[in-house]
């Protein structure tokens, strides 16, 4: 059942509202830009497609047009951070961070600025672009930086709040956005705190058969809607399942450990390559400290290609199906 | 700042030779570290130290400094070495360069040690730092001036070409950026490696004001910085013709002391060569 403390939207299963993460930060951004006037956003030639523009049009002056130049935007940004400015930078994943990361490194995360790096349009949902614009490692890479926080909302008001948080956290920071409209989950009620994951559903302890303690399925990003589906129908089979969306990806939250140690096996479920995303993570946190059986639901080590979002979740297995069928196997793999 | 009288140059050339002394004392204590470049730039880094930069070395955070930013981390013993006779630290904590718990890392570090600004040695990314910080500066009504020390070699990265172009989109007159013309880079001559010339059109290109300055003629070089300073509506770059390995007439002018520190006994070589003024002199000067 779902968590009541979470204040989750009355329409999650049936016709949820539906809004692109993207959004999140348009509307963030502004409230972000309202309350403090430090902020500025740069956008390297994308401020439609980014939503960039949200802020552009209130702030006109707090707005800097780069051009395509996403190393320059790294660099300058990290110049104004330098100086006491709070700058959003904005671009697709797949070119920033994917195309400045050691500007990102040197300027911004060991010189230890506040720059938010906004990286939109991750994920094989950004759909016809094809492999080039379906940034599948960017967890990755920001996770393995020192300073760095590391932000994967799961819907668009969780994406505004993600957003505003960053503005306050006086350190580098990393948000993922995507380009598609999908399920908003959470509510203006909904907690949220940089470094807190949430407990979206767990099934009723009574649940489960032979006493088989219940399946930790740890989801980031959009896809956590899926893992909903997939626990709701689970629980009819009598599988008791926790879902917990994990929005911060570093640091990670010590819950994280303690959920994961009461479960009989762990599933992670991204949209992001397998290795060194959030399956990476969870993967390292428990083998040190309680070692489990791991399902990772995510790409597994392939580009993407053309196509439908929806028929691309299918195809590189992130969708209901294939989490429950994961959820299926880790019990059977169960310590 | 005002015309400089005789005196005050030789003041200032004086400074410079003490900080080339300084460098091969701490590139020797070091055993690693660059050689030609932080002795080719000791003039000008001692003219900004001594004469342009507004500055408090007993307060390297004051909010009113100008900016001096790096590109170039790896001539950082030259900065290092000017902020101690400057007063930032003890000239005797130059000896810990490149040594483990030093502040005095083998590439600048801003929280490491106050008053380096901005961490820096991949090459390209300084002036579009300095341009943020300029821009930055600019939407506050700040009336600091923002510096941008670079070689010439990392004129070759992409990322400052971007800089290049949006400070002048920005016109950013707040802007002095200062290149190291020496000609040389790690594996030889900048012409023969990538060629950058006409470097002076390719910034007039960029809409930038341009100065060539004898990178060793101090008076020059600050009547440059004060050329800058009186420009509107466009940033300048200074660029600065130099001698790499400057002062040591065994290490002028050869690329191949671009990435190496003096061995110790050369290091006694070459105190010898810059205390007794190349021979003019018969005893060291301390």
């Amino acid at each position: 059942m779902r968590n009541p403390d979470v204040k989750l939207a009355a329409n999650i299963f049936e016709k949820p509202e539906m809004a692109p993460t993207r959004d999140g930060f348009g509307k963030g951004s502004v409230e972000a830009g309202k309350a403090d006037p430090r902020v500025v956003v740069l956008s390297a030639d994308l401020e439609e497609s980014t939503r960039a523009e949200w802020f552009h049009k209130e702030f006109p002056e707090r707005f800097i047009e780069m051009g395509v130049a996403e190393q320059n935007m790294a660099t300058v940004a990290a110049g104004m951070a330098n100086y006491g400015k709070i700058p959003f930078i904005t671009s697709y994943a797949a070119f920033s961070p994917g195309r400045n990361w050691e500007q990102i490194r040197t300027t911004i995360a060991l010189n230890n600025v506040p720059v938010i790096v906004c990286g939109m349009h991750a994920g094989v949902s950004v759909g016809p672009d094809g492999a080039t614009h379906q940034m599948l490692e960017d967890i990755a890479l920001m996770r393995a930086m020192p300073n760095m926080t590391v932000l994967s909302p799961c819907d668009a008001e969780e994406a505004r709040k993600a957003t505003m948080a960053a503005a306050k956290r006086g350190s580098p920071v990393y948000i993922r956005f995507g380009r598609e409209k999908t399920p908003v989950m959470t509510t203006a009620d909904t907690p949220f705190e940089i470094g807190k994951a949430q407990i979206f559903w767990k099934s009723d302890p009574s649940l489960g058969k032979a006493g088989f303690p219940s399946v930790a399925v740890f989801a980031t990003g959009p896809l956590v809607h899926n893992a909903l589906l997939a626990a709701q129908q689970l629980e009819k089979e009598g599988v008791a399942v926790t879902v917990v969306n994990v929005s911060t990806i570093k640091p990670l939250d010590p819950m994280i450990l303690e959920i994961a140690k009461s479960a009989g096996a762990v599933v992670t479920v991204e949209e992001h390559q397998v290795n060194g995303g959030l399956g990476g993570a969870i993967a390292e946190l428990l083998a040190k400290n309680a070692p489990r059986h791991i399902e990772f639901v995510g790409v597994q080590d392939q580009f993407g290609q053309s196509g439908k979002p929806d028929e691309l979740i299918e195809h590189y297995q992130m969708g209901v199906s294939h989490i429950a069928a994961a959820i299926k196997s880790a019990m059977s793999q169960k310590n | 700042m005002t015309s400089l009288s005789d005196s005050e140059i030789r003041e200032i050339e004086s400074k410079a030779q003490h900080i080339r002394e300084t460098i091969i004392e701490m590139l020797v204590a070091a055993g690693s570290g660059h050689t030609a470049g932080p002795l080719g730039m000791a003039d000008i880094f001692a003219a900004l130290y001594f004469h342009v930069l507004k500055h408090d070395p007993k307060n390297p955070n004051w909010e009113e400094r100008d900016r001096l930013l790096l590109s170039n981390g790896h001539i950082t013993p030259v900065r290092y070495a000017t902020m101690a006779h400057a007063g930032y630290f003890p000239v005797e904590e130059c000896l810990t360069l490149r040594r483990f718990g030093s502040r005095l890392q083998g590439h600048p570090e801003r929280e490491k040690l106050p008053g380096v600004e901005t961490t820096s040695g991949p090459l390209g990314s300084g002036l579009s730092q300095a341009a943020g910080y300029a821009y930055a500066a600019r939407m506050d009504g700040k009336h600091f001036r923002v510096f941008c020390a670079m070689s010439d070699g990392e004129h070759q990265e992409g990322n400052l070409w971007e800089a290049a172009m949006f400070a002048g989109k920005y016109k950013l007159s707040n802007l002095t950026a200062i290149i190291d013309r020496n000609n040389i880079q790690i594996d030889g001559m900048t012409e023969n490696i990538m060629p950058l010339e006409p470097l002076r059109e390719k910034y007039e290109a960029f809409n930038w004001h341009v100065l060539e300055v004898d990178g060793h003629n101090i008076a020059q070089f600050i009547a440059a910085c004060d050329e800058a300073y009186a420009i509107y509506e466009k940033p300048t770059v200074i660029i600065a013709h130099t001698i790499p390995g400057k002062g040591i007439k065994e290490i002028e002018r050869d690329f191949r002391w671009h990435g190496k520190p003096p061995k110790p006994e050369e290091g006694k070589k070459f105190l010898d060569e810059l205390r007794t003024m190349g021979g003019k002199i018969s005893s060291e000067h301390q």
